[in-house]
C-alpha cells in the first residue's frame, strides 16, 4: 500500500503533464487537468501521513545499478514536510497560474504547465529520496525542469537570466555537491539517509569541516553568498514561477538538502563536536544581513522580495548548522512557513502586474484602495515573514532564536533581530506606501473603485494568506510531525 | 553447431561481404547484410551466454590445428562483451543506414557500400576473437582498408583529404604493431598469444623485448586516439558519410582499446607492462590531458559532428585513464565505458544523421529549433546526450562513478577533481547543442522539415533505451566488466 503510494506520488505530476500535453487543443480542458491533478497529487501526500505519524518509514528500491547505491524512495517526517508544502501550494499556484497566464495573454502555455508538473515531479523526488545520490538526480532534474520557466518570455532579458541560473546552480551542483557526495561514498560506504547519521567515526574534523562547507556551497540552490545571484536573476519568469518554485519548490529543495545532510549524513551530534558547520555557519548569518540590506534598496518588488528570500533561506541554514534541537525545529518550521508567507507575497506581486502592470515599489502608493484584498493579503504574508504573531512565521522565528541562546552565539542572535527588524524596514512600506500614501493622479477623487486581479489571482492568494495564520494556530500539529525527525542514532 | 559459433562469427560476415558486392541491387544488398548483421548479434548473444559468469573459456581451433602450430579462437568474457557491442551496434545502425544512404548515392553504387561496411565488421570481429597476434596485424589492415573506403564515400570533398590522413595515420599504427610483433616472434618464436604470455618473461630484460612494446604502445595509441596521436579522428569522423559515423565511433577505437587491453593484461604481461616499463606514468597524464583538451576544443566547435568527434577524443582518454588506474576499479570503469560510450555516441551519431538527413547540413545554425520540427529524435538525442554527460542512473554515469572511485583508491584526489570538471566541461558542450536545438528560432528554409522515418528513428530510440536501461542493470556492463577486471589484474 504504502509503495503504491509513495509510486504514485512520483508518477502522478508526470503523468498529468503528459496528458495536459495531449490535450492541449483545448484550453479549459487541459487546465482542468493541471487541477486534478494538483489535488491528487495533495490526496496522496496526505494518505502517507498515518504510516509516518505512527513512526514508520516506509522505502523502496526501484534499482541498484551499483552495490549500494539504488534509486531509492524513503518517507520520512521532513521529507514529508517539504512534498506536503509543495504539493499543497502547487494546487493554488495552479488555480492563480492560469488566472495569471491567461490574464498576461503569455504564449506557449502548454509547455509552461508541462514544465511545472515535471519540476512538482522533480521535488516530490527529492522530498522522498532515500539516499543522496537519488537526491542529487532530482535536485539536476529541478534545476533543468525549471529553465524553460525562467526563460518563458524568450526575449534576450529572459535568456540571459535563464544562463546565470543555469551556469550557477549547474557548476555548484556538479563542482561542489556531487564531489562532497563521491567523498561522503569514499568515508563512509554508502549514501544512505539514516538516523544519527552515517560520517560519524569516518572522519576527522578538518574533514568534517571541508566536506560540510562543499555540501553548504554546493547546494546552490540554498542561496548562501557568493551564489545567490541565480535567484534575483530567476526573477524573469513570469510570477506563478517565482512564487513555487522560487520561493517554495527550488530554493526549498536547496536548504532540505542542507537539512538532510545535517541529520542524516553527518547526524547533529557529529555537527556539534567537530564544528563542521563552522563556516557555512558564519557564511549564512552574513548573508541574512547583507540579503536584508541589499533588499532595502530594490525599488522592483520582485527584485526585493528575491532578496529578501535569500536572506530567509539562510535561517534555515543557521538553524541547521547550529547543530541542536531547537535550530533544527525551528529550521524545518521555516522551511513551512516562509513557503506559505512569501508564496503570499508573490501571488500579491503577481496579482498587482495583471491588474496595473506595475512593477516598481515607488509606483504603487495608494493602490490599496482599489486592491484591498492583494494588499491585505501582502499585509498578513509580511508580518509573517517577519516573524511577529499571530503569524505563522512566528514559531520559526522563536525556535531559532532558542536554538541560537542554546548554543551560546550571541553574535547570531544579534544578527537575528537585526535582520528581523530590516524585514520590517523592507516590507511594511510596501503595503503602507499602497494604504496611507494618496495615488498620484487622482481621477476621481471620492471613494476608490475596487479594480482588483482576476478572481483565479486573488482567491489564491487570500487563501495563503489565511494559510499563515492557520499555521500559527495549528503550529503545534507541526511541531509533532517535525518532533518525529529522529535526530541521534536509534538504539541498537 | 554450437561449438563451431566462434567460427560461424567470423565467417558469416566475411563470406557476406563478396556475396553482397555481387548483388546490384542496393535494396537487396541491404536486406542480406542487415540480416548477416543481425545474425551475428545472435552469435555473439549466444557466445557471451556460454563464456557467462566467468571460467568457461572457449578456445577453437582453426582446421582443428592445435595451437601453438594452428590459428586459435579465444572467447572469454571480455571477448564477448566486445563481439557483441560490435555486431549489436553494428547492426543497429546498418538497420538505419538504407533510409541516410538513399540521399547521397546511387543505387548501384549502395551494394559496394554495404560490402566495406561488412569487411569492416568482419575485421573488428577477427580482431576480437582471434588468439593469434600476427592475425590482429591482419584483420587489423583489413579493417583500416574498410575504414579508408568507408570515409572516402562522404560526399563532401574534404572526405578525401580526412581518408587520406588516416590512411597515413593508421598505416603507420598497424606498421608500428607489426614491427612489435615481429619483435616478439624474433624472440620466442612464437605468434600465439597464450604461449606468447608463457615466454615473454624469459626475455623481460631484453632490448628488443623493449623496443617491441614501445612500438606497440604507439602503434596502438595512434589506433585508439590516444591523445596527441589523435588528430586523424576528428576529421574522419565529421566527414565519413552520414549514419557511418555512427559505426566508426561505436567500434573502431574500442575494438583497438581491446587489443591494448589484451596485449599489455595478457601478451606483455601488468608487471611487465606497468612495473619495468611504467606504462601507467606515460597513460594517465596523457588521458587527463586529453580529456580536458578535447572537451574544451569541443566547446568550441560550430559544427555538431565535428564537437561530437571531440568528445569521443575525450571520451577515449576516459578509458585509457581507467588502463593506466590499473587498479580494480579504473579498469571496470574502462571496460563498461568501452561499451557504454560505445552505445551513446553511436546513438547520437545516429540521431545527428537522421537530423542531417532532414536538414542537410550538420552546422549548430541549421539544426536550430529542431526540437519543434522533429520533436522524436531530438527526445532521443537529448536522453544520449544526458547519458553522455553522465547524469545518475544513465549509463554514462556508471562508467564515470568507477572511473572516480578508481582515482579516489588511488588517493588521487586531483585526478578525481579533474574528471568531474570536464564532466562539466560535457554538460557546456552537450548543453550547447540541446540549447540550439529546443530554444533557437529554426532558420526560415527548415521550418517545414518532417520527422525522420520510422527506420531511422527507431534504432535511434533503441540506443536512447539502452542507455537509460544500463544505467539501472548493470549486470552485463559493469558487473561483467568487474570480474574482467579481477581476472585481468589477478593474472599477473
Amino acid at each position: 500500500m504504502n509503495h503504491t503510494l509513495i509510486y504514485a506520488s512520483f508518477l502522478t505530476p508526470l503523468i498529468g503533464g503528459a496528458l495536459l500535453l495531449l490535450l492541449r487543443k483545448n484550453e479549459n480542458i487541459r487546465d482542468a487537468v493541471s487541477i486534478i491533478t494538483a489535488t491528487a497529487l495533495f490526496g496522496i501526500v496526505l494518505c502517507l501521513y498515518p504510516t509516518i505519524l505512527a513512526g514508520n518509514t516506509p522505502s523502496v528500491t526501484l534499482a541498484e545499478p551499483i552495490k549500494g547505491l539504488g534509486l531509492t524512495f524513503t518517507v520520512e517526517p521532513l521529507g514529508l514536510l517539504f512534498a506536503t508544502v509543495a504539493s499543497g501550494l502547487w494546487i493554488l499556484t495552479t488555480i492563480y497560474a492560469i488566472g495569471y497566464m491567461r490574464g498576461a495573454n503569455e504564449p506557449n502555455q502548454s509547455r509552461f504547465f508541462l514544465c511545472f508538473a515535471i519540476s512538482i515531479a522533480a521535488a516530490i523526488g527529492i522530498a522522498f529520496a532515500g539516499n543522496l545520490l537519488t537526491l542529487f538526480v532530482f535536485y539536476e532534474m529541478l534545476t533543468l525542469a525549471t529553465y524553460p520557466l525562467v526563460t518563458h518570455k524568450g526575449n534576450e532579458d529572459a535568456r540571459r537570466g535563464g544562463k546565470l541560473y543555469l551556469g550557477i546552480l549547474m557548476c555548484t551542483s556538479i563542482g561542489l555537491l556531487l564531489f562532497a557526495v563521491l567523498w561522503t561514498f569514499q568515508l563512509s560506504g554508502t549514501l544512505d539517509f539514516r538516523a544519527g547519521g552515517i560520517l560519524q567515526g569516518n572522519v576527522s574534523p578538518t574533514v568534517a569541516l571541508i566536506l560540510m562547507t562543499l555540501f553548504a556551497f554546493g547546494t546552490g540552490k540554498a542561496a548562501l553568498m557568493p551564489f545567490h545571484r541565480w535567484l534575483p536573476a530567476a526573477m524573469v519568469a513570469p510570477t506563478p514561477v517565482s512564487a513555487l518554485l522560487h520561493a517554495v519548490a527550488v530554493v526549498k529543495a536547496g536548504v532540505f538538502t542542507i537539512l538532510k545532510v545535517v541529520i542524516y549524513i553527518f547526524g547533529i551530534d557529529l555537527v556539534a563536536e567537530t564544528g563542521a558547520g563552522n563556516i557555512a555557519l558564519w557564511v549564512a548569518t552574513f548573508t541574512l544581513v547583507a540579503a536584508s540590506i541589499i533588499a532595502l534598496t530594490k525599488d522592483n518588488l520582485k527584485a526585493r522580495l528575491a532578496y529578501s528570500t535569500v536572506g530567509q533561506l539562510s535561517y534555515v541554514v543557521v538553524g541547521a548548522m547550529l547543530a541542536n534541537a531547537a535550530g533544527i525545529v525551528g529550521a524545518a518550521m521555516q522551511i513551512a512557513t516562509h513557503a506559505m508567507g512569501k508564496i503570499t507575497l508573490f501571488f500579491c506581486a503577481g496579482a498587482i502586474y495583471v491588474a496595473t502592470k506595475k512593477t516598481e515599489i515607488s509606483d504603487m502608493r495608494g493602490l490599496g484602495y482599489k486592491m484591498p484584498f492583494t494588499f491585505g493579503a501582502f499585509f498578513i504574508g509580511a508580518v509573517s515573514i517577519i516573524g511577529l504573531p499571530p503569524m505563522a512565521g512566528s514559531w520559526a522565528k522563536w525556535h531559532l532564536m532558542m536554538g541560537s541562546i542554546d548554543a551560546s552565539q550571541w553574535v547570531i542572535v544579534a544578527a537575528l533581530l537585526l535582520s528581523s527588524l530590516l524585514n520590517i524596514a523592507y516590507l511594511i512600506p510596501v503595503a503602507a506606501r499602497a494604504f496611507y500614501m494618496s495615488p498620484e493622479q487622482t481621477v476621481n477623487p471620492g471613494r476608490a473603485v475596487i479594480e482588483e486581479a482576476p478572481l483565479f489571482c486573488v482567491v489564491p492568494l487570500c487563501l495563503t494568506a489565511a494559510g499563515c495564520i492557520l499555521l500559527f494556530i495549528f503550529g503545534d500539529a507541526l511541531d509533532h510531525l517535525i518532533g518525529l525527525i529522529p535526530l541521534t542514532r536509534a538504539a541498537p | 553447431m554450437i561449438e563451431q559459433l566462434p567460427a560461424i562469427q567470423l565467417l558469416l560476415t566475411l563470406l557476406a561481404a563478396p556475396i553482397c558486392s555481387m548483388l546490384r541491387n542496393g535494396d537487396q544488398s541491404w536486406r542480406l547484410a542487415t540480416i548477416v548483421s543481425w545474425a551475428s548479434v545472435a552469435i555473439a548473444g549466444a557466445l557471451l551466454h556460454q563464456v557467462w559468469g566467468g571460467g568457461n573459456d572457449i578456445s577453437y581451433h582453426m582446421g582443428g590445428w592445435p595451437p601453438p602450430w594452428g590459428i586459435e579462437v579465444v572467447v572469454d568474457e571480455l571477448t564477448a562483451i566486445v563481439l557483441l557491442l560490435v555486431t549489436l551496434f553494428g547492426a543497429l545502425v546498418m538497420t538505419a543506414l538504407r533510409e541516410s544512404l538513399s540521399t547521397i548515392m546511387r543505387h548501384q553504387r549502395q551494394s559496394l557500400y554495404y560490402t566495406s561496411f561488412l569487411l569492416c565488421m568482419a575485421s573488428l570481429i577477427g580482431i576480437t576473437l582471434t588468439g593469434d597476434a600476427f592475425n590482429v596485424f591482419v584483420f587489423l589492415e583489413i579493417s583500416s582498408l574498410a575504414t579508408y573506403t568507408l570515409i572516402a564515400r562522404g560526399r563532401d570533398r574534404r572526405a578525401l583529404t580526412a581518408a587520406f590522413r588516416y590512411l597515413i595515420m593508421g598505416t603507420i599504427g598497424a606498421t608500428f604493431i607489426l614491427i612489435a610483433i615481429g619483435f616478439m616472434y624474433m624472440l620466442t618464436g612464437t605468434l600465439n598469444m597464450a604461449d606468447l604470455a608463457e615466454r615473454l618473461p624469459e626475455h623481460r630484460d631484453s632490448r628488443v623485448l623493449h623496443a617491441s612494446f614501445a612500438f606497440f604502445t604507439v602503434g596502438i595509441a595512434l589506433k585508439i586516439a590516444l591523445f596527441p596521436l589523435h588528430y586523424w579522428l576528428p576529421n574522419a569522423y565529421t566527414y565519413a558519410p552520414k549514419a557511418t559515423t555512427a559505426f566508426l565511433a561505436a567500434t573502431a577505437t574500442k575494438v583497438s582499446l581491446y587489443v591494448m587491453i589484451r596485449f599489455v593484461f595478457d601478451v606483455y604481461g601488468v608487471e611487465f607492462s606497468f612495473q619495468q616499463m611504467q606504462l601507467g606514468t606515460l597513460l594517465v597524464p596523457l588521458s587527463l590531458a586529453g580529456i580536458l583538451i578535447a572537451s574544451l576544443t569541443a566547446i568550441f566547435q560550430s559544427d555538431a559532428k565535428r564537437l561530437l568527434a571531440w568528445s569521443s577524443v575525450a571520451q577515449l582518454g576516459y578509458m585509457s585513464l581507467g588502463v593506466g588506474l590499473l587498479n580494480l576499479n579504473g579498469l571496470t570503469a574502462s571496460i563498461t565505458h568501452m561499451f557504454n560510450h560505445a552505445m551513446m555516441k553511436a546513438g547520437l551519431f545516429l540521431a545527428l544523421a537522421t537530423m542531417i538527413y532532414r536538414v542537410q547540413s550538420s552546422q549548430l545554425t541549421s539544426l536550430a529549433g529542431i526540437g519543434r520540427t522533429m520533436p522524436l529524435t531530438t527526445g532521443a538525442f537529448t536522453v544520449l546526450g544526458i547519458g553522455l554527460i553522465g547524469v545518475p542512473f544513465t549509463a554514462g554515469f556508471i562508467s564515470k562513478w568507477y572511473l572516480i572511485t578508481g582515482a579516489l583508491d588511488k588517493g588521487w584526489l586531483p585526478v578525481a577533481v579533474l574528471l568531474i570538471i570536464s564532466s562539466l566541461m560535457a554538460i557546456v558542450y552537450i548543453g550547447k547543442m540541446i540549447d540550439v536545438m529546443y530554444f533557437k528560432p529554426a532558420p526560415e528554409e527548415f521550418s517545414n522539415v518532417r520527422e525522420a522515418p520510422m527506420s531511422m528513428l527507431i534504432p535511434c530510440w533503441i540506443f536512447a533505451l539502452l542507455t537509460l536501461y544500463f544505467g539501472l542493470d548493470t549486470r552485463i556492463t559493469a558487473g561483467l566488466a568487474g570480474r574482467v577486471a579481477a581476472n585481468l589484474l589477478g593474472a599477473s
